[in-house]
């Protein structure tokens, strides 16, 4: 019987010809990353281990990301743990460069890798068919001692893409389509694969944006298989793959869904949750108090081009506060030299350093009570931008910018 | 732990880890600092009224959202026995095993009880209220030995005989 990409990933990190779905396997990781929002409490428990120590130091990567730069004397001290024991320890260590994923993407993930991440939107990393997956950091530090750990085979599920998207619809648009088909749990548990003509059409900003939203699905991880688009972008960032797995053709998925790209509209996901998504001019009108362009998920160059498209020769509403916040320092870099944060600061946008800013409701642009932020973050949990009676729609960079123009929920052909 | 009886505290679907515990109060020092505003977006009060030995009842998709492992950590810290949800999200389930904090999925339970109701957990077997029996699926013994130990660090610790 054939296996999936994810059980493939899997076989080859457990050191077994097959696997199956159900099957537990004790795996060998490829790589261990962890940011600031839980790297001090995995410190904490190593310190108390008995004979603490660290399986292959090459294999870490810590990021500080979450609240950036420090907003507290309590973060600061927890940031200082983190870079003092990075630093004893011989960690490869990122602060300021970025969100913890888009920095991995541009720097160390490739095709084939198992990775872990002590953050839920590692599925990210499924761009490059890599099988990356969330953990707390109690499985974290179980892995960063023994470089192992214990790994449920995942059913998959199977997008088979079809099309292109239309003018004026972006990925966000389509998995936030899927979440809404298929539903916040429609995937727990499972693996998410993408496949077929149609994912040809979408580049790498677009798979990665597509890949780590899975997890609000429910999702283990997401793959996409290897193609040209995955081997350019490794190349240009100075990496090989390490396996370029597909799933046979005699794989069993648990479904099949045919999607056809054409068909996806502008969405928006309402509050309080990913998957109470709507066709976004249905919430046109909707006023809001802030945007937010940025995050792990749709703050990289080609989110900032759209946005700069529909912003330039125009202005903010006066009564919004539009937050632009580049996924990482090579964005922000690239977006200088294009001009793209004059053309948002020329509108009255709010330019900020790379973090993960509001999409976690910490360090920057939290929102008071009563108010409404449209944002391209990865959740609109209750409370999750700030105040818990306030209000998060979830959209595209597009529909994002548009809406910071108007002051209300806008698709881009509306300003 | 085999058989113990409780009071409920039911909530319904899709409830996420930022309902649990609110990015805000994650800069706190300890979990027992947080837990005090445990599910404060949802209801402010519930985290004061919960005391050791009740139990949660849910719906589906409990835990979703974020890695975040003071979740399951501030459950306990209340003194929460187990949750009982429809299903859980992953992230959370890995979790709360990893923390000593027991988990059973049971599709029906929830539909059929209201908050304050007591009943009986018999781990691997069934849950009882008001009579009716709900059979539950058996966890694979190497999880109840982790949810037995305290969690993951500190079964590890007792697999190597440093405890």
């Amino acid at each position: 019987m054939g296996m999936t990409m994810a059980e493939k990933i899997i076989a080859a990190a457990a050191g077994v010809a097959s696997v199956k779905p159900g099957d537990i396997h004790t795996v060998e990781l490829d790589r261990l990353m962890s940011n600031d929002g839980t790297t001090h409490l995995t410190i904490d428990m190593y310190n108390k281990l008995k004979n603490p120590r660290i399986a292959d130091v090459n294999k870490l990567v810590w990021i500080v990301d979450h609240n950036v730069p420090c907003d507290s004397v309590k973060t600061a001290a927890s940031h200082k743990k983190m870079r003092d024991f990075a630093k004893e320890h011989g960690i490869q260590f990122y602060e300021g460069e970025g969100v913890c994923h888009q920095v991995m993407m541009e720097r160390h993930v490739t095709s084939g890798e198992l990775i872990f991440g002590a953050d839920s939107h590692t599925c990210a990393y499924g761009a490059v068919g890599a099988f990356g997956t969330g953990v707390g950091c109690t499985d974290y530090l179980y892995a960063m001692v023994t470089g192992k750990s214990w790994l449920l085979v995942p059913e998959t599920l199977k997008f088979n893409l079809t099309g292109k998207l239309n003018d004026g619809v972006y990925a966000r648009d389509f998995i936030l389509s899927i979440i809404g088909m298929i539903g916040a749990n429609g995937a727990n548990y499972m693996a998410m694969e993408f496949g077929g003509e149609g994912l040809k059409t979408l580049n790498m900003s677009d798979r990665i944006c597509i890949c780590n939203l899975c997890v609000e699905a429910g999702a283990k991880t997401a793959l996409m298989e290897v193609d040209e688009i995955t081997l350019d972008y490794l190349k240009a960032h100075g990496r090989e793959p390490k396996h370029s797995f597909k799933s046979d053709e005699d794989a069993v998925f648990a479904k099949v869904y045919d999607i056809d790209l054409s068909t996806i509209k502008p969405i928006v996901a309402k509050p309080h949750f990913v998957d109470s998504v709507a066709d976004a001019k249905e919430c046109a009108g909707t006023k809001i108090d802030e945007a937010f362009l940025g995050s792990c998920n749709n703050g990289r160059i080609e989110d900032l081009r759209v946005g700069a498209a529909i912003i330039r020769g125009k202005k903010v509403h006066p009564l919004v506060r539009f937050l632009v916040v580049p996924a990482s320092a090579e964005v922000y870099r690239q977006a200088l030299a294009e001009g793209i944060i004059d053309t948002f600061m020329e509108a009255g946008a709010i330019v900020m350093n790379p973090n993960c800013s509001v999409c976690w409701g910490s360090c920057q642009g939290v929102i008071g009570e009563g108010e409404t932020l449209i944002s391209t973050g990865t959740r609109n949990f209750k409370g999750r931008a700030g105040h818990k009676d306030s209000f998060v729609y979830l959209a595209s960079a597009a529909t994002v910018t548009a809406s910071a123009v108007k002051g209300e929920i806008a698709t881009a052909d509306m300003v | 732990m085999d058989k113990f009886t409780g009071k409920i505290w039911v909530l319904g679907d899709d409830i996420d880890t930022d309902i649990i515990i609110p990015t805000e109060y994650l800069a706190l020092k300890t979990v027992q600092d947080m837990a005090p505003y445990a599910f404060s977006p949802l209801r402010p009060e519930l985290a004061g009224q919960i005391k050791e030995g009740d139990m949660i009842v849910a719906g589906k998709n409990f835990g979703c959202g974020s890695s975040r492992e003071q979740a399951p950590e501030i459950i306990k810290a209340l003194g929460i026995k187990c949750v009982i949800a429809k299903s859980f999200a992953r992230i959370f389930f890995r979790n709360s095993i990893n923390n000593g904090l027991l988990l059973i999925e049971n599709d029906r339970l929830r539909d059929n009880v209201n908050e304050g109701d007591e009943i009986t957990v018999t781990i691997n077997e069934s849950i009882e209220h008001h009579g009716n029996q709900y059979p539950i699926t058996s966890l694979p013994q190497n999880l109840v030995d982790i949810i037995n130990a305290g969690g993951l660090v500190k079964a590890m610790r007792k697999l190597n005989g440093l405890d």
